[in-house]
């Protein structure tokens, strides 16, 4: 192998890229650690559909608490429950129910919604 | 008939760009038509499956069937796409010479074509069974009219195909030399995109309690829920609030495939030295 095939090695994309992985399973890595301690207790929460409507449509939550929340289909038509702040979407048939889990959130407004009717099934968590 | 058109545009659209993509990255080899269409038709019927036993996948396994579920085939899809991709990145070089004398590869060229028909399959039946689930409750509610429901199914159908279509052709326009490395680039990308999204289903499940927080959160600059954030979604598996565990799954394929397509694409050392 020449210099110049070995200097052209290093330069090439592949390894450029593979140096971007690196640093960024680093900086998952000091996530790990700085989490890895947060172990708090789970809140169970109840959500109903009904009407295509969420009841309750506004939760509040505290910054770091752990939550689970048994959503209630009460329609006869499927949903799916979903929200893009929080990072969950499920199909949930209708007359059924589902669990979703919700991580640790930092304070703010985190929306949800169910896609199959937009117009009426919106809610929110608030979390302070 | 608003929510029809929109609902299945969206759900088209995301399963029409993946088609795209792939139609585009297996220019050349033969069959691949065939092994297309194939894909389409057991994703259809997959689709219709799936969204009858929807209550007894989300209930089986504790209430965790469906986040299990959908991460399994989107691990199947992402195997599929990485095959697929190297396959490509191995024959490229023939395709490109137009000299498609494949004829010892014929075995490894049907299996690529597997893979192919396969990653089709699940794109078409992970979008479809949302689509059957939505119909059916539509028509269980009753609102809408048969007509135009088939109204807005029909203009959201040729919307999301339209888009596909001008993707796929935007892809085929590039030149032949280039457009193999693009579409292999692109697929790799895909293939780490799905393996992301199956990050968030897993830790849903509560199976995975470690780096299922946000690291950064970029939806000021470019939120998932625009248009393009969508696409770019659906394409490279943009995300504007990835987790670690996210971001580890998305490194870790793209530089998997990316590594294997480079080894087993990389001309030999003789020819090499004559190109440089």
């Amino acid at each position: 192998m020449s210099f110049r095939s070995i200097g052209r090695s290093i330069a090439n994309p592949l390894s450029a890229f593979a140096l971007l992985c690196a640093s960024i399973l680093a900086a998952s890595a000091l996530q790990l650690v700085a989490f890895s301690a947060h172990a708090a207790e789970e809140l169970e929460i109840e959500i109903k559909i009904k009407d295509h409507k969420f009841d309750p449509a506004a939760i509040k939550l505290q910054a770091g608490q752990r939550a689970k929340l048994i959503v209630k289909n009460l329609d006869p038509t499927p949903e799916e429950f979903e929200s893009n702040d929080i990072g969950f979407e499920k199909i949930i048939a209708g007359n059924s129910e589902a669990t979703f889990r919700v991580k640790p959130l930092e304070p703010g407004t985190y929306i949800f919604f169910g896609e199959f009717h937009m117009d009426t099934a919106l809610g929110h968590i608030l979390v302070e | 008939m608003l929510a029809a058109l929109v609902i299945i545009f969206r759900e088209v659209l995301e399963a029409g760009l993946i088609i795209g993509v792939v139609l585009a990255a297996s220019r050349g080899v033969p069959g691949r038509n065939s092994a297309v269409t194939l894909g389409i038709l057991a994703g259809i019927v997959g689709s219709a499956i799936v969204a009858l036993f929807a209550t007894r996948i989300t209930d089986a396994f504790d209430g965790r069937g469906q986040e299990l579920f959908v991460a399994g085939i989107l691990f199947f899809a992402v195997v599929m796409l990485a095959w697929h991709d190297v396959w490509m990145a191995e024959h490229a070089r023939e395709m490109t010479r137009e000299l498609r004398q494949l004829s010892s590869d014929v075995v490894a060229g049907k299996q690529s074509l597997f893979a192919l028909a396969a990653a089709v399959a699940i794109a078409v039946m992970r979008e479809g069974s949302e689509v059957v689930l939505f119909m059916t409750g539509i028509i269980m509610q009753g609102k809408d009219t048969a007509g135009e429901l088939l109204f807005g199914s029909a203009i959201g159908l040729l919307l999301g195909a339209v888009v596909s279509l001008a993707l796929y052709l935007g892809l085929a326009a590039i030149p032949l030399k280039r457009m193999f490395s693009v579409t292999g680039a692109l697929v790799t990308l895909l293939a780490a995109g799905l393996a992301a999204s199956a990050g968030p289903q897993l830790s849903n499940a509560g199976f995975i309690e470690v780096l299922d927080t946000k690291i950064w959160d970029a939806s000021w600059l470019l939120s998932q829920d625009s248009s393009i954030g969508r696409v770019l979604h659906v394409l490279i598996g943009y995300m504007d609030r990835p987790t670690g565990l996210q971001i580890i799954a998305y490194a870790v394929t793209a530089c998997t495939v990316f590594a294997l397509a480079y080894w087993r694409g990389s001309p030999k050392p003789a020819q090499s030295s004559l190109s440089a």
